[in-house]
């Protein structure tokens, strides 16, 4: 029975990474045909990382920052939180709606329905990639949303987990679209039991 | 020089240093001030009651039931006195609105530090608290001020 995450060995990470891929490129999949470009993922790191150092590991605290917040229900506690920068709202707003300039701290109602959409839409993917791979039962709760720096918004996921312990797991990956890189990052989040019921079904304990 | 106190961290100081801690979201930031002699303390803490954990181990700076206690013991060491000592606390915002109030450990956050602050005697004599972001927070020993800053709203000065 998994306590912590520092307690996860090499195989645990090698069965993370496998998951983040699949799911991921479910969760591309899905964007791809919503936005109608090409989205690759690249292939995603397994980090546990100090609660200082997780949020370092995205830029600067003060970065400014959109971001989805996706929770997860079901046999999986946890979150997907997908962070959106400037960049990439542009290109993405763009799509939608023609804007070419944003200002991430103004967003109207229609653009920040549109980025919690994208963050819906790539969190329930990746969930139901994981759902089918596992058997286990896994739902994703209404998304919301923020624009606000980066440390201020890191802090929800990096307050949940000290709960637990003084460790955050995050299985993350950059975000292509059309071979543009965007460093938007797209971070699954799981809780020490949820990791341990999902080794669990998969055999890996 | 600015002192940078991270997420779970606490420092003091005196002037002509200046205590900095960066994009408090639902953490709270507590400074506390000896008016007198100007002994200052920042504490960024991210929970509030350690008691509820089964382990507080290594990090008592991310509680604020142990944080404040701790760093208020380093300032009475570092020459603060009891009865000049005041607070000023920013933070505990909701980050992401959610149907459930269960998350909202920005205001639980909020009440603990108020809670001991109390229990040790320190009045609150300004706050910026809660809402729905981030805050940046400056303390200047020298002058007592609390400087806030937001994405949102630009800069405060209590």
């Amino acid at each position: 029975m998994l306590e912590k995450y520092e307690d996860l060995n090499e195989m645990h990470m090698d069965v993370l990474r496998e998951i983040g891929n699949i799911g991921s490129s479910n969760a591309s999949t899905a964007l791809s045909s919503m936005i109608g470009r090409e989205i690759k993922i690249q292939l995603p790191a397994v980090k546990i990382l100090g609660f200082q150092a997780a949020i370092d590991h995205y830029g600067s605290p003060e970065d400014l920052i959109a971001a989805v917040l996706v929770r997860l229900k079901g046999n999986i506690s946890g979150m997907i939180l997908l962070l959106i920068n400037k960049a990439f709202a542009e290109v993405v707003l763009d799509i939608f709606f023609g804007k070419k300039e944003i200002d991430l701290m103004n967003l109207d109602e229609n653009e920040i329905s549109a980025l919690s959409e994208i963050g819906n839409i790539m969190g329930s993917s990746y969930m139901n990639a994981i759902a089918t791979l596992s058997g286990l039962n896994i739902g994703v709760e209404a998304p919301s949303f923020t624009a606000d720096m980066l440390g201020a918004v890191m802090s929800v996921p990096v307050i949940e987990f000290g709960e637990v312990g003084d460790k955050l797991l995050c299985i993350d990956k950059d975000i292509l679209i059309d071979g543009v890189p965007l460093k938007s990052n797209m971070m699954l989040i799981p809780t020490v039991d949820s990791l341990s019921e999902l080794f669990g079904k998969l055999g890996v304990l | 020089m600015n002192i940078s106190v991270g997420i779970s961290d606490w420092k003091t100081c005196k002037p002509p240093d200046v205590l900095v801690t960066y994009a408090l979201g639902s953490c709270v930031g507590i400074c506390l001030w000896d008016k007198m002699n100007r002994v200052s303390g920042l504490s960024h803490v991210m929970l509030p009651d350690s008691s509820t954990v089964s382990k507080v181990g290594e990090n008592r700076m991310k509680f604020a039931d142990t944080a404040v206690p701790d760093m208020h013991k380093k300032m009475l060491q570092s020459g603060a006195l009891q009865r000049n000592l005041v607070a000023k606390i920013a933070g505990g915002a909701v980050m992401f609105a959610s149907a459930s109030s269960q998350f909202n450990i920005g205001e639980r956050n909020v009440e603990a530090v108020r809670k001991v602050l109390k229990f040790l005697q320190i009045p609150i004599i300004a706050h910026d608290t809660g809402k729905n972001y981030g805050r940046t927070v400056f303390f200047h020993p020298e002058t007592g001020k609390m400087e806030i800053k937001s994405s949102a709203h630009g800069v405060t000065t209590l």
